[in-house]
This record gives C-alpha cells, structure tokens and sequence, in this order.
C-alpha cells in the first residue's frame, strides 16, 4: 500500500504541475480524467468479460443532468451538480442494467449499444427539451460556493478530477479484491459454478453494471462542466467506442489501468493530430494492434508482469 | 437413517427419447451410492433433474422432505445439495486458493463489496479443506496450472466448503489416469468421511464401485434396472450384460 500511495502522490504532483505550467493543457488533462473514469466503468464490466457498446450513454444521461439543473436552478453548486449527475447516471444504471444482465457477450454489447442510440435519438429530436443537436449549454456555477473566474474554474476543475480519480481508483480497486469482486470476475470464467455455489450472477453482474454506470457518470459531469456544453455526441456510439478502446489500452487488471490508458490517448490524439493531421486514426490503430499483440492485458500487464517476477507469484 | 433424497415417477423427455422413466427412488443419510450404466442411459440427466438444471416433465424431487422440483440450481445448493462435475467447474483464472474462498462466501451468502476476500473468509476453514484434499502445497497457483486429477479435487473441494448434506458426483475419476484414480477416490472419500456429507457418484471403473460404494444403481435406458448392495447388483445377469458389457 505504501509505494503505491507515495506513487499516486508523486504521479498527481506531476500531472498538476503540468496542468498549470502549461495553461492550454488544463483541458485536455481534465478531459483525460473523463476518459479514464469511463473507461474504468468499462473495465469493471471487462473483468466480468462483458463488454458494452453503449456506456457513453451514462456519461451523457449524467452531462444532461447537469446541464439541465445547472440552467434551471441557477444557484446549484459544481459540486451538487456533479453528485447529482452522477446520482441520475446510478439510476438509469439500475433500471436499465436490470433487463440487460439477463444476457451476456455480443448481445450485452449490442443491447447497450442499441439502449445508447435510443437516447442519442431522443435527445436530437427533442429539440424544445434537450436543445436538439445543438445541445444544452453547461453555465459555469460556483465551486464550494465560490465564483471563479474561466481559467481559475479549469484550474479548479482539474484539482477535483484528479483528487476524484484518486478515490475512484482506491475505491475501485478495494471493490476488486473483495468478495464481490472476486466473485464478479468469476462471471467471466464459470457461471455455471457461481449457479452452483448458490451465488446468483445477475446480481453480481447488476452491482457491476451499477458501478461502471456510476464511473461514467462521474465522467460525464465532470466533462460537461469542464466543456461548458454538452451534445448528444457525448452519448453516440463512437464515444462508447473510444471507452472501450482506452479501456483495453490501460488494462483492466488494476483500477489505475483505465487512467494510463487515457492519458496515453488523449496525448497520442493531440500529438498524431498534430504530426499526420490527415491520419491520426491511422497512428491510434496501429497503437491498439501493437497493445493487443504485446500487451494483451494492457499497460497495466506491464507492472504486473514485473511483480509476479519478483515476488514469485502471479 | 432418515431420507435425504427421493424422488416420485420422475419423468423428462427430449422429443421422442425418454431419458428419465417414471423413476421412484429413495437416498439415506449416511450412503455412498455408486450410479452405474452405459452411456445415455440417463445418470447425468437423473443429477441434472435433482439438483434444478433440468425440470421434469413429470414426477417430483424432494429433498430434506422438502418439495424441490423445479427450482434453480442456486436455490438447491442452498439447501444444501451440492454437486461436482465431470469436466472440473473451476475459475481457472483464481488461484486454488481464492476458489475456495469464494465457495466459503458463497456459503454464508454474503459477498461484502469492501473488505477484501482473503481477509473476509474463514481462513481455518480454507486451512483444513485444502489439507483434506492434498492441495495445500498449490493454494497459491491459478487453478488453471492443477492437472486434471487435482483439478478433479479442487471441484470437490469447492462443494465441500458449502457444508452440503448431499454432495452428487459426476464421474469423479474419468479424465484421470488409472493410477491416479484411486488416488483421488482415496482423498475424496476420505473428505466425505470426515464431513459426514452422504454421496452420490457416478463411477464407470467396477474396481472403485466395489471399493468404496454402500450401495449401487444400475440405470438401463432412463430407468432403475437394479439397486441394492454392490455384490448383488454387480452379479445381476441383466446388469452383467447392459451395464457391464459381459
């Protein structure tokens, strides 16, 4: 426990440092913070061997929210208004996650993806509600009641993404080794055990459907607050795809995987956008094949590997 | 001896194959009952009926003097009928160790979400299993790494942490070299002794029937053709020649 503490210290201190030397980094950082949580949401379902097509629509379920209460209740803080996102995201989780843990692989994939279409559509029709595809703007709201100017706002927002990323991963990867996820893992290489245990796997696989919704919703408002608009973008299915390509990127052996792998993606972005500005989807690819081939359980296989030869145990 | 099993006129037909025909049949607390007979004569579909995978078409199964025809299999584990399987139902990617951890869980029908499993589960309890069934030396490996006669022992294992009263075994030995089976038998039985868990087992090798069964079943063709003291059953013409393949 202690490296890891002095590490995640040492990795916030960094990452901070960078944000306010470098001003225009402060967005793409918090944004790699988002993609994280998501992903991370990912990776809960991943160790179940699940895999969903359709998270990003927790994301933007949550950015709605936030948006939607940020404009009628003026007075709301960032904070509130993150919690209650995120509380929105939970619920639509456990209704929707209970009709989709009844299947499992392509047709779990494929019902969220479907379920995430449903709502992009809705939200760009409903245009008097939900701003059509132009979206809702997010107005900037107070932070622990204080009125922040833009830039102190981004700074500030980047402090919580990365104190919020802290906890998640803590609380994340607790709930990985504990009974229940221990037990969720199992989903992935016998069920018929579980059954056989006298363990019902719907409701393991419910209570980590509910918590990759709770991640991704986290995600959203953070996003929305940070982009200061949110669009029915935010729930289409090429935005549940890039979690599930960061997700496998990072690994889904421990909790810090996701934020690895996002951070590696938000820069390979910038800077393959930058260097081969007509085929920086070309350079994101070529990175997955080269992971999947080398690192099939993602950057966190790195670490892993090491330890195991070093302690003498897998 | 109470009943701990029985079951009245069960019957299950897959179209026209009848696999299970009107079986009535009773277990006492306390037996090792051998299920002998060729394949498809319905012994795994007779285990797949009792402990919920399959529901009859007719007919009931009652465990503990309680009606348990058609419920799931998790809620007839929890009465305590366990089961093992032919091929080794394992979560290969943890280690021999966790498995049992889990199984422990599972048996207290709590899987907390904080603290974590090593931690949470009865370590004796994991203690003594693991020396019961000779694994103690591989706890910490995945189980993915056991050959298959250990992987055989760690799927007895697992039921065994639930405290079954009744523990069904499909065919405990097939897939394990001939010199290895009584090996496992030994273990196994063994366990069951120590835990005063009364069994079923499905066995094709008439040595360890002989050996370590109180009592055999010969199914003929989704039916009971013989059943009674392995000495007489074994030496029925009929069963010599179905069963036996004399």
């Amino acid at each position: 426990m202690r490296p890891s503490l002095i590490g995640a210290a040492i990795a916030a201190a960094i990452l901070l440092a960078v944000g306010f030397g470098f001003p225009w980094l402060k967005i793409p950082l918090i944004l790699a913070f988002c993609y994280g949580m998501a992903a991370l949401g990912i990776g809960v379902l991943l160790r179940a061997g699940q895999i969903s097509f359709g998270h990003a629509m927790y994301a933007c379920i949550s950015g709605y929210t936030v948006a939607f209460l940020g404009s009628r209740f003026p007075g709301l803080d960032g904070l509130l208004l993150i919690v209650l996102g995120t509380a929105a995201s939970i619920v639509a989780g456990m209704l929707i996650g209970a009709f989709v843990v009844r299947y499992r692989e392509i047709f779990f994939g494929m019902l969220n993806l479907a379920l995430s279409m449903v709502l992009f559509t809705i939200l760009g029709k409903f245009y008097a509600y939900t701003g059509g595809t132009d979206g809702l703007r997010v107005n900037r709201p107070t932070l622990l009641g204080m009125d922040l100017s833009r830039p102190e706002f981004e700074g500030a927002l980047l402090v919580l993404a990365i104190l919020a990323s802290l906890a998640v991963i803590w609380a994340v990867q607790r709930y990985f080794r504990s009974s229940a996820g221990q037990a969720l893992a199992a989903i992935k290489t016998n069920e018929t055990r579980l059954e056989y245990l006298g363990v019902s796997a719907r409701k393991l696989l419910w209570q980590g459907y509910v918590l990759s919704a709770a991640l991704c919703g986290l995600s959203g408002s953070l996003f929305g607050l940070s982009q200061g608009l949110v669009t029915p973008e935010m729930g289409y299915w090429l935005r549940s795809g890039e979690f599930v390509f960061i997700a496998i990127l990072g690994g889904s052996g421990h909790a810090v995987g996701a934020f690895v792998g996002a951070l590696l993606y938000e820069f390979l972005k910038m800077y393959a956008a930058a260097l081969v500005s007509g085929a920086w989807q070309l350079v994101l690819g070529a990175t997955l094949i080269v992971i999947i081939y080398f690192l099939p359980k993602g950057l966190v296989g790195l670490f892993s590997r090491r330890r195991s030869a070093v302690e003498g145990q897998p | 001896m109470s009943t701990l099993l029985r079951t009245q006129g069960l019957t299950l037909a897959f179209g026209g194959l009848i696999v299970a025909n009107k079986i009535d049949f009773e277990l006492s607390e306390g037996e090792r009952l051998a299920v002998i007979g060729q394949n498809g004569a319905g012994k795994t579909t007779f285990i797949n009926i009792c402990t919920g995978l399959l529901r009859p078409d007719a007919g009931r199964v009652e465990f503990d003097s309680a009606d348990i025809t058609g419920l799931s299999p998790r809620h007839i584990v929890r009465r305590g009928m366990a089961r093992s399987f032919q091929l080794p139902q394992l979560f290969l990617d943890h280690t021999v160790r966790q498995c049992l951890e889990l199984a422990g869980m599972a048996r207290e029908k709590r899987l907390p979400f904080w603290r974590s499993l090593s931690f949470t589960s009865d370590r004796r309890e994991v203690d003594r299993v693991l020396e019961l069934v000779s694994l103690t030396g591989r706890q910490h490996e995945p189980a993915a790494n056991l050959p298959e006669g250990q992987r055989k022992l760690l799927d007895v294992a697992m039921s065994l942490m639930l405290a079954p009263r009744l523990l069904i075994m499909d065919e405990p030995t097939s897939g394990v070299s001939t010199e290895e089976k009584h090996g496992v038998m030994e273990i196994v039985m063994g366990a069951l002794e120590e835990r005063k868990v009364t069994a079923i087992f499905v066995e094709h090798d008439v040595d360890i029937v002989k050996r370590y069964a109180t009592r055999v079943a010969a199914w003929i063709a989704g039916a009971i053709a013989a059943d009674g003291k392995p000495e007489v059953v074994l030496a029925d013409v009929n069963v010599r020649r179905e069963v036996l393949g004399e």
